[in-house]
């Protein structure tokens, strides 16, 4: 019962908190990019516009709920609840700190810890891009199915370059869990060991979650928004979570892969992953106002034949230098 | 079997990255494109006709709806094809006034067109970055002529009025700091791999397809060809000036970029150069049937209200003949062909627009190109669409 109790709390805790930097993400791009780019971002909406994510939500709920007539209505409707839920499902397995004593009771700082938490992770993030291409093909528009069949080809290509970056990780921490490949770092970080897998995981990463320089599936300037093009009020909404969402999880993956999660001496370990996680939400907003876009073709070239070899040459290298 | 059918897309009159209301029917062979088909005529507005109905004066305000960035350098275009069929000459400070507030709307203009195109191709800081420094032109040019995009500045015989006092402190101020802020873009732009890889060998023009196609400007500067008017047929004193004349060697996006860039330098120069040897005296033809008399004149002198009111009502007579006149605008060669039946209103103008001529070319530039190439190239020949359905 306890453990039940102990459970379901967490659960409500870690969805509220997660909920909130999703929606402060919002802001937060804003605010980042704004300064990028000499402006000032959203500072209407209370002070520093700090209200401006629940104003943007509240609009999104009451705005007319559009679903065009040659749309396959089932799967218009599905597409976004599946790709924000698959986003939210990924947070369970991220240790975001240590174990801490509340009345007695040991309590770990994670929702839970499966065996195989990568295999979970990547499963889901890729249940993730259904809700993209399905969205996108049930729309009935030639842009969205464009950009569904731009996000289907990106995104598998660039999965097996993920997976393959933190294949190293995992075999220099013996172990598909993510606690333990936390523990392992207690002296040193994993991107000590494994810089340049960390480099592709971030990339990979980026054109996993669609963001520039990756961004093709939505492309505006040539797609008009692409797969969410006739999405309107809360669905697209939803989509917008997702996204973020799943750009909050990718960073939180990457600071428990490769930077110690939330290990770090002085401070707690949960403002540890925290600090750290913020730090590459922060480069990708940042790139975001720097980069051009690529183009499809050269995504798929980039992918297929620098990625994946060097992804794989990064095994390879790794497991030599294990067996010496 | 099923039948193979391409997929047909429209892309336009609505889109982000036409540029206004340009409609593009694109035929898709997966992400390749197969067949392009521009269809224009959105903003049509009938101006060739409308100007039959008005004085040469009235007509300078449609002028500047034409290519909308850059008002200043159609008025001038227009008021000197109207001055080569009248015959006059024009004061040395009106036509170095013409130069800089010219070369200052091509820079303003080509600041747009840096900015958008970067945007198109993802890179969304730069239209920031672009934007202000056009800002700080456009308030000279406000500064001026009372108006930010539509200046109505030029007269035929001269200019409305003189500028005001500090208008050469405003203008060194900028010429100063802008060749800086040039840097700046090309630190974000010429080197980044993405863009190298977004912009070289895509839209390729070559020489021969750009001599045939008619194209003008940058595009064709960009294929090689090195063609300015205002270095082939100097006019408002471009003589005076010296500027290089910038040409690029594939004929491809990139190139046509890197034209443009080292344009606004150019600019930047001759803004610089007019400045420095500004002479003084009058700012319009002194020629009484033409420029209206001084105002305080208008109201002490009988002679002068009697020539005001003559020339404010019904304009003035031009002399029977026909006349071409071109001016090297931001977007290409903008000619206007005026013919006059000796009355006060024109009989005929045709506009020779270059983004109409630069646009033909376009399915050419991206005949078996991605998606992705057609905004990169609708924003490499900078089109306008209100200069092209005129």
């Amino acid at each position: 019962m306890a453990l039940l109790i102990e459970s379901v709390v967490k659960v409500i805790v870690v969805f509220g908190i997660f909920m909130g930097c999703v929606a402060y993400m919002t802001l937060l791009e804003r605010k980042v990019l704004g300064r990028v780019q000499v402006r000032f971002g959203p500072n209407r909406v209370g002070p520093f516009g700090l209200w401006q994510p629940i104003a943007d939500g509240i609009k999104a709920f009451f705005k007319e709920d559009l679903i065009p007539a040659n749309a396959d209505k089932p799967i218009f409707i599905l597409a976004p609840m599946i790709t924000v839920a698959s986003a939210l499902c990924l947070i369970a397995v991220i240790p975001f700190g240590d174990k801490i004593t509340l009345f007695g009771h040991t309590i770990y700082l994670r929702i839970t810890d499966l065996d195989v938490g990568i295999l979970y992770l990547f499963a889901f993030a890729s249940i993730g891009e259904y809700g993209v291409v399905l969205g996108g093909w049930a729309s009935g528009n030639k842009y969205g199915v464009i950009g569904a069949m731009r996000a289907a080809a990106q995104m598998i290509s660039y999965e097996l370059a993920l997976s393959l970056s933190v294949i190293g990780v995992i075999m220099i921490s013996g172990s598909l869990s993510l606690s333990v490949i936390v523990e392992k770092q207690a002296h040193m970080w994993n991107v000590v060991y494994q810089p340049f897998a960390f480099i592709f995981y971030m990339v990979c990463a980026l054109a996993e979650i669609n963001r520039t320089p990756f961004d093709m599936p939505e492309a505006e300037a040539e797609l008009a928004c692409g797969y969410n093009i006739e999405y309107s009020s809360m669905k697209f909404a939803l989509f917008f979570m997702g996204e973020y969402a799943h750009l909050v999880v990718v960073c939180a993956v990457a600071t428990t892969l490769f930077l110690g999660g939330w290990q770090g001496p002085f401070l707690p370990g949960v403002l540890w992953f925290l600090i750290k996680t913020f730090v590459l939400v922060f480069f990708c907003i940042w790139e975001r106002g720097t980069f051009p876009r690529l183009r499809y073709d050269q995504i798929m070239h980039f992918g297929w034949k620098i990625l994946l070899p060097l992804t794989l040459a990064n095994v390879v290298v790794t497991a030599i230098v294990m067996a010496l | 079997m099923a039948e193979t059918r391409y997929m047909t897309v429209n892309m336009g009159p609505q889109h982000p990255a036409t540029h206004g209301v340009l409609r593009l029917l694109l035929e898709l062979d997966g992400e390749y494109i197969v067949k392009t088909t521009p269809i224009i005529g959105h903003l049509h507005r009938g101006v060739e006709k409308l100007a039959e109905e008005r004085t040469y004066h009235q007509f300078i305000p449609f002028t500047d709806r034409l290519d909308y960035t850059a008002g200043m350098n159609n008025n001038m275009a227009y008021v000197m094809a109207v001055e080569k069929l009248l015959g006059i000459e024009v004061p040395k400070r009106a036509q170095y006034i013409r130069v800089v507030l010219a070369e200052l709307q091509r820079i303003a203009a080509h600041l747009i067109w840096l900015g958008t195109h970067a945007l198109d191709i993802g890179a969304m800081t730069v239209l920031f970055y672009t934007f202000r420094e056009r800002e700080t032109v456009i308030n000279i040019l406000e500064h001026v002529s009372g108006a930010r995009l539509t200046p109505s500045y030029m007269r035929i015989g001269g200019l409305a009025a003189d500028v005001p006092e500090n208008f050469e402190t405003l203008v060194m101020d900028f010429v100063e700091k802008f060749p800086e802020y040039i840097d700046g873009y090309e630190t974000l732009l010429t080197e980044n791999p993405i863009w190298l890889q977004r912009t070289k060998g895509v839209g390729i023009l070559s020489k021969e397809d750009a001599l045939s196609f008619g194209v003008t400007g940058p595009v064709l500067r960009g294929s090689g060809v090195k063609w300015d008017i205002r270095r082939k047929f100097p006019y408002s004193s471009y003589e005076d000036f010296d500027f290089e004349i910038p040409v690029g060697t594939v004929g491809d996006v990139y190139d046509r970029y890197k034209v443009r860039l080292e344009e606004m330098r150019q600019s930047n120069r001759i803004i610089k150069q007019a400045i420095t040897n500004m002479p003084s005296g009058d700012v319009i033809a002194d020629d009484p049937k033409i420029s209206l008399p001084p105002k305080e004149n208008v109201y002490k002198d009988i002679d002068a209200l009697i020539r005001h009111f003559k020339i404010a009502s019904s304009g003035f007579e031009v002399p029977e003949g026909e006349v071409f006149f071109s001016a090297e605008n931001p977007k290409g060669e903008l000619g206007f062909y005026v013919v006059s039946d000796g009355s006060n209103m024109p009989f005929r103008i045709k506009i020779r627009n270059p983004s109409y001529f630069n646009l033909a070319a376009l399915p050419k530039m991206i005949e078996g190109c991605l998606i992705a190439d057609v905004v990169t190239v609708i924003g490499s020949i900078d089109i306008v669409l209100g200069e092209i359905d005129k």
